[in-house]
């Protein structure tokens, strides 16, 4: 059948700010669904309250609200924009739970919508456990005994009839949040509370868990006439009861024979006929290594983050061919875009491994609790492709940028018993346990044993550490040709022989190059070569040949941004793609490197070529070599591409805009304080060290309290204030538990009103888009800060004093492209905190609110181009008439053992906007897309000593708004001095069950409790802090953002819903 | 270092891993990344050499339960990377091993993709593996190779029967797959198969209640005497022919076949059922086609091959017979199409109530 007559106006909905368990993948689902809708003539309307995503940008939709993602608004939108359907299955698990919400509540019905793709009741059966079991007894797929439960009892039952180990499994929850292996009844206790409070239907599944066994899934596709196909296979490098976000996955599967692999297959056709789906859906089993007996674990009738990872591993666009059976194609009628002859209607073959590593936020949050389960705890991944599963694995490891060119990793001081428990409960280190436990002579059936992994990849583990041993015994002299020639085959990077060897790693380049081996490119092409194709997407590998064509004459390369981690996220990406369009658009041909799977950066119809490759010296300077481009962009990939920048122009290629010298002005401590000398500009005291001592020494001569960060960074990681020695010496030997390259700034830390600026200037002229101003005080990180733009307090003189500082550092570094500058107001002055000559976290924001094509502005200036002649003007870009809000979302749920409480280094994974006609229109809007619902009811207090003064008027807004007033003793006591009468809480020392058991029954709706400073263990307010969060309920740490939201709700009635398209922006005017 | 050379002087270096032996055969590539002792056992690949596109081969090592047939059929394995330690419940052997064990030559180490790339530009062409350095007179073995009636070599030598209670199917078996006779077999089915050159009156005599035509290998042309067997079968009883089945049931109706560029070998097919207006994904290993040009009237295309418009499936009005190119039983690939074969055994049924 082809297209549907009848559907002319589409809604889409997007799935919201990016957290745990769901991250940029939708970006790139919900991009290529819109594209595809407005390629078939339909007007889209589109809903999403993240400003950081392509999907966002008034060229992908016709209509976009960024606005909160929430029954009440959508209706409200519906009700305005009168679409006749709703593509519900492209927004994640947020885009399905609002459909089906709208879909119950009779909305749709009334306002005459119609859902498109897969139907409510299939969602039903596949999303409620009773349904779906009852559905896949009835088609003979079988599932795992258990039992649903609404409260603990019944689930204390079954384990009483079954025995444990049991697997807790919440029903309607994003990255399996609340859920668990327990393994007694005590355990089932807590773990089975948890699940039912985190399930938005209050039910979990309790049932037998089959954890050790083979995890398999497989991506399937579905038309509305019964046309089937499976995309992809994929198999779990962790047996089942870890988490597939958190599992280490490899496409195809491996270990099974073509009976095994037919039987799942067949398993999944079936399951996706039996649902009815119409688009694509994913089937997750459990299969016994030791016989046929499998299970069906899980069905995602939707585009997820393995479709995405299916779509990118494979090259069959799994979004885009579900957007059009969503709107009446078939299968057999979609074109395939990869060969350009042949249809969607076929299974792709693939000739290379894939293998995909989650990036998790361990790094940073160094406290958090690494071990990894049911409960997803990664911020993003990266996926790798070789010919070999060696080579695709060690090219995800340097992916991952986290210091790790091999399976090396320093486990000294870690006896054997240490490294068994590593084994042994799943961890964020695991993969390096086992290399290290191979390395110690533990034989490869103990590994399995206490694993239960897959006995080939254990054996593929130990032979990737018997190759890097032979390196490290071997001497640099004793390198043939053919010994370079089986490394390089199995992807030990130069920089991990490097490592091995103890030399440097150009010697190592050069010794490779001198043998004359270099990598070949192949082409990702759905077919493994049976067909022409046309895809210009490459990966590397070594001893094939290259099937890149001639080097285009006018090529730039785009560095990408790699995977998603807090301080670096979508936003990066989205920087990215922009600046490939911009390049595409001035007449150039542009390729793309990165290695995040989940991205638009990485859908090969972005860019004219993509390499799927990881973002290292060695790799790119490879892709450099085939591609000759004329310039390379760093600028647009976060730290990851700026990174790179040195290796690039010392291999001779030329870096587009900002000099490199000019971007180590910026960032080099001594350079920036000669040119802020230079320029009569002033910032914080501060000095750089090396050590522990002197930190201390400068700290002591600056006068506390200190800042002290690594330079070199991106999201304030390791970055802390200091009050005193003790915090110095703790910080310092946290930084320096990876080696630093470059010095550690100490500086003077002022507390003030802190505003942020982005800029575009072409070497000789600047325009600013805006300014943001931030609601919360120095003190707490730019990116976890609420962000207003326009400001509201900056009084006259010190907004001309910005622009003005603005026009000085932009010109002093010579900038030609983009550049980001923080600000603090300090006492009626402005100082510089930092100046970052590249695109940076708040580019897709001020892009949105104030129309303007920064990143291509950023991009022609780069290119030569003078603003003058780009008809935006130069100075502060006038403002439109609306307030918009950027505010921080955070997964601190989903990580248990980290801190809540706000400070200098970045910890939210998202974002998200609120645009509305006053500051307060804005902030209610943000604080809704946000997840706050401060509903009537209490309000908890726990201040510090110096905080109490200042919450005195934010508790009496409170209570005149008839909250009922809660707090912990000394804060009690101080507000009932005042006139406040408020209930005493014990702290959680005095009387533990009292304040938690408020927190759990709903009594308290909010908790406003701020952390002393410096770093003493403070474990009371940190423990209500993550009962919290724990339990769903609002906590700020900062009373800036509780003044911010006091405000906020002085507004009466609803805020109507705002079409980006509707705002007047200033070059409309 | 062993080579495989092609006929045009093309080389590819390697590593022998099964038996350390020459062979020479016709290269052809399959892309099904799973199932390779299925293929290695189908009667199909006589006389062929398989390159196998996906790269890992031999990850599930060998057992004896996985075979199509009692022996490896192609001449060679062609791998990019085999697999010493293999894992699976079922597993047995490495595939090694099980080359080795059954004297068949097999190269690992190869630039597979470059191969199917050659085949997919230039077509299927002849090869040898050459243990050391190949010589002209490599070559010119090479050119002088002709399959020489490959059904001879993989039919049964005498007619056995695989006992049931059902239905009585005659199953000609031109180098049939053990899945196909094994599905018919285990619905129930008394199977008699016979030799591929048994006479078509000796076939009725035995008073079957349909006939079953098997896949097999090579040209169909070759094989005249058969395709007059197969037009004295046509509408004595009900047909059902596969691959090569289809091919000379086709041929005996007076349609047209013709060499393939390179064929078509794997598991990811799309065939369309004209008749459902539906697609299937099939397994598919077949180097000749049916004809569309030329068909005679009494045949109807009721199958066609959905990326490159093939013929797949044809139908003859008025006979009870149909067949299709592709593989139903599986064995490696999809198992989707198996209803065929009880479209098959319902048209069987039918007949016999009649």
């Amino acid at each position: 059948m082809p297209k549907r007559k009848d559907i002319r106006k589409v809604m889409v909905i997007g799935s919201g700010p990016i957290v745990i368990g769901q991250a940029a993948e939708f970006d790139y689902a919900g991009t290529q669904a819109c594209r595809v809708l407005k390629e078939e003539g339909i007007e889209v309307v589109l809903v999403n309250s993240n400003p950081a995503t392509i999907m966002t940008d008034t060229e992908i939709a016709d209509k976009v609200y960024l606005e909160p993602l929430n029954a009440e608004t959508i209706t409200e939108i519906l009700k305005k924009e009168r679409p006749d359907s709703l593509l519900p299955t492209l927004g994640g698990q947020t885009g399905l739970n609002l459909a089906v919400e709208l879909y119950e509540s009779g909305v749709l019905r009334e306002l005459g919508v119609e859902l498109l793709g897969t139907r409510v009741d299939s969602i039903r059966k596949s999303e409620d456990r009773e349904a779906f079991k009852e559905t896949m007894d009835a088609i003979g797929e079988p599932v795992i005994r258990s039992v649903i439960a609404t409260d603990v009892a019944t689930a204390v039952k079954f384990g009483r009839e079954e025995g444990y180990p049991l697997i807790i499994r919440p029903a309607y929850t994003l990255g399996g949040t609340g859920g668990g292996i327990v393994n007694n009844e005590d355990e089932l206790y807590s773990v089975a509370q948890d699940g039912i409070r985190a399930s938005r239907v209050g039910q979990i599944l309790v049932e037998k868990s089959v954890a050790g066994w083979k995890e398999i899934e497989f991506e399937v596709m579905r038309d509305g006439a019964g046309n089937c196909i499976t995309v992809c296979s994929m198999e779990n490098f962790d047996p089942v009861g870890v988490h597939t976000g958190d599992s280490i996955v490899v496409a195809p599967t491996q270990t099974l024979r073509d009976a095994e692999y037919q039987m799942l297959r067949s398993a999944s056709l079936n399951i996706i006929n039996a649902l009815q789906i119409e688009g694509g859906c994913n089937c997750q089993f459990a299969l016994d290594p030791n016989s046929m007996d499998y299970y069906v674990i899980e069905v995602n009738p939707r585009v997820s983050r393995s479709s995405s990872l299916a779509s990118k591993a494979t090259g069959y666009p799994i979004a885009k061919v579900a957007t059009r059976i969503a709107i009446g194609y078939h299968l057999d009628e979609i074109l395939n875009g990869v060969t350009g002859k042949t249809y969607a209607c076929f299974e792709p073959t693939i000739d290379y491994i894939v293998v995909k590593i989650p990036r998790w936020p361990f790094d940073k949050f160094t406290q958090a609790d690494k071990h990894i389960g049911t409960r997803m705890k990664a911020t993003g991944e990266v996926m790798a492709i070789g010919d070999n599963f060696e080579q695709a694995m060690n090219k995800a490891i340097r992916s991952l940028e986290l210091g790790c060119f091999s399976l090396q990793k320093d486990y000294t001081g870690q006896d054997d018993e240490e490294l068994v428990l590593k084994l042994k409960e799943p961890n964020s280190d695991r993969l390096f346990a086992i290399a290290e436990a191979i390395r110690r002579g533990m034989s490869q059936k103990q590994v399995c044993e206490i694993t239960k992994i897959d006995p080939w990849f254990i054996s593929k583990i130990a032979g990737m550490v018997r190759m890097e041993t032979e390196i490290s015994k071997m001497s640099f002299e004793d390198w043939t040709l053919e010994k370079m020639r089986q490394v390089k085959y199995r992807g030990v990077s130069d920089k991990a022989i490097a490592q091995l060897q103890g030399v440097s790693e150009d010697k190592v380049r050069e010794k490779r190059r001198g043998y004359g081996i270099r990598p070949a490119y192949r082409m990702v092409d759905t077919c493994a070569g049976e067909f022409d194709a046309v895809s210009p997407y490459y990966y590397s590998c070594y001893g094939g040949t290259t099937e890149v064509g001639e080097a285009g004459k006018k090529t730039v390369v785009v560095l990408g941004s790699g995977p998603i981690r807090i301080g670096q996220g979508v936003e990066f990406d989205f920087c990215s793609v922009h600046c490939a369009w911009a390049l595409k658009k001035a007449g150039y041909e542009t390729v793309i490197i990165n290695n995040n799977p989940e991205t638009v950066s990485t859908d090969f119809d972005t860019s004219d070529r993509l390499y799927f490759e990881p973002l290292t010296p060695e790799d790119v300077l490879e892709v450099l070599d085939v591609e000759k481009p004329v310039g390379v962009v760093c600028q647009f990939g976060g730290q990851t591409a700026i990174k790179l920048a040195h290796a690039v122009e010392t291999a001779g290629y030329k870096i587009l805009g900002t000099e490199l010298k000019d971007i180590d002005a910026a960032e080099d401590r001594e350079l920036f304080d000669e040119l802020l000398e230079s320029l009569h500009i002033a910032r914080p005291r501060g000095t750089t060290v090396f050590t522990a001592d002197e930190a201390v020494e400068a700290a002591n001569t600056l006068g506390y309290p200190v800042l002290v960060r690594p330079s070199y960074v991106l999201g304030g990681q390791g970055m802390e204030i200091a009050h005193d020695d003790a915090s110095i010496r703790e910080y310092m030997g946290i930084i320096n538990q990876s080696t630093q390259e470059h010095p550690i700034l100490v500086d003077k830390y002022l507390m003030g009103a802190e505003l942020e600026v982005d800029a575009i200037c072409d070497g000789e002229d600047v325009l600013i888009p805006g300014i943001m101003e931030h609601v919360e005080r120095a003190g707490v990180h730019s990116g976890d800060s609420i962000s207003v733009y326009p400001p509201q307090r900056l009084d006259k003189k010190l907004h001309g004093r910005i622009i003005e500082l603005t026009k000085m550092l932009a010109t002093g570094l010579h900038v030609k492209g983009l550049v980001n500058i923080q600000f603090i107001c300090h006492e009626g002055e402005v100082f510089i905190i930092e100046v970052n000559p590249r695109s940076s976290r708040t580019i897709p924001y001020i892009s949105k609110v104030t129309g303007l094509p920064v990143v291509e502005l950023g991009v022609r200036a780069s290119l030569g181009e003078k603003l003058r002649d780009m008809g935006y003007g130069t100075g502060l870009y006038p403002q439109p008439d609306i307030v918009a809000v950027k505010v921080p979302v955070f997964s601190f749920e989903k990580l248990p053992g980290v801190e809540v409480s706000l400070g200098p280094e970045m910890k939210s994974t998202g974002e998200v906007l609120g645009i509305g006609h006053t500051a307060n229109e804005a902030l209610i809007k943000g604080f809704a897309a946000a997840g706050f619902r401060v509903s009537p009811g209490g309000v908890l207090f726990s201040v510090t000593k110096e905080d109490r003064k200042e919450t005195l008027p934010i508790a009496q807004a409170f209570h005149d708004m008839g909250y009922q007033l809660y707090a912990t003793p000394g804060t009690a006591k101080f507000l009932a001095i005042h006139g406040l009468v408020t209930t005493a809480v014990p702290k959680l020392s005095q009387a533990k069950d009292i304040l938690t058991n408020l927190i759990k029954d709903g009594t308290l709706r909010l908790i406003v409790v701020t952390a002393t400073h410096g770093r003493e263990p403070e474990r009371d307010g940190y423990k209500i802090r993550r009962a919290a969060v724990e339990c769903g309920v609002n906590c700020l740490t900062s009373l800036d953002t509780a003044n911010a939201l006091v405000s906020s709700m002085t507004v009466k009635g609803n805020v109507p819903p705002i079409d980006l398209n509707e705002i007047n922006f200033g070059h409309q005017n | 270092m062993a080579w495989l050379l092609l006929e045009d002087g093309t080389k590819y270096p390697g590593e022998l891993f099964g038996a350390e032996r020459e062979a020479l055969g016709e290269v052809v590539f399959n892309t099904s990344m799973v199932g390779y002792q299925e293929l290695l056992t189908d009667p199909s690949y006589c006389g062929q050499m398989v390159v196998m596109t996906y790269p890992l081969i031999g990850n599930y090592g060998a057992n004896s339960a996985d075979m199509e047939s009692g022996a490896i059929q192609p001449k060679a394995l062609i791998v990019h990377e085999t697999c010493e330690e293999p894992c699976n419940w079922m597993s047995e052997m490495t595939l090694g091993e099980y080359l080795k064990r059954n004297n068949v030559a097999a190269l690992t180490g190869v630039d597979t993709r470059a191969i199917t790339r050659k085949i997919r530009e230039e077509g299927v062409v002849r090869g040898m593996i050459v243990c050391g350095e190949p010589t002209q007179a490599d070559l010119e073995k090479i050119r002088g190779f002709k399959l020489q009636r490959p059904v001879d070599q993989v039919t049964c030598k005498e007619r056995y029967e695989l006992p049931g209670d059902g239905l009585h199917i005659a199953a000609m078996d031109y180098g049939a797959k053990r899945s196909m006779l094994g599905y018919l077999n285990r619905k129930g089915c008394r199977v008699t198969v016979f030799p591929a050159g048994t006479p078509a009156e000796e076939v009725l005599s035995t008073n079957p209640d349909g006939i079953f035509l098997s896949n097999g290998p090579g040209d169909p042309k070759d094989n005249p005497e058969i395709i007059e067997n197969v037009k004295k079968l046509i509408g004595t009883k009900p047909i059902f022919g596969i691959c090569l089945g289809f091919q000379l049931m086709a041929l005996a109706s007076g349609a047209q076949t013709q060499k393939m560029k390179y064929g078509h070998r794997g598991a990811n097919h799309p065939v369309k059922s004209l008749r459902e207006n539906r697609c299937y994904i099939t397994a598919q290993n077949h180097g000749y086609a049916v004809m569309a040009e030329g068909m005679p009237e009494n045949v109807e295309i009721t199958h066609v091959n959905w990326n490159d418009q093939t013929v797949e499936g044809i139908r003859i009005k008025g006979a009870q017979a149909f067949g299709v190119q592709y593989h139903p039983e599986a064995n490696p690939g999809p198992e989707e199409s198996s209803p065929l074969f009880d479209e098959f055994l319902n048209m069987v049924q039918k007949a016999k109530e009649e």
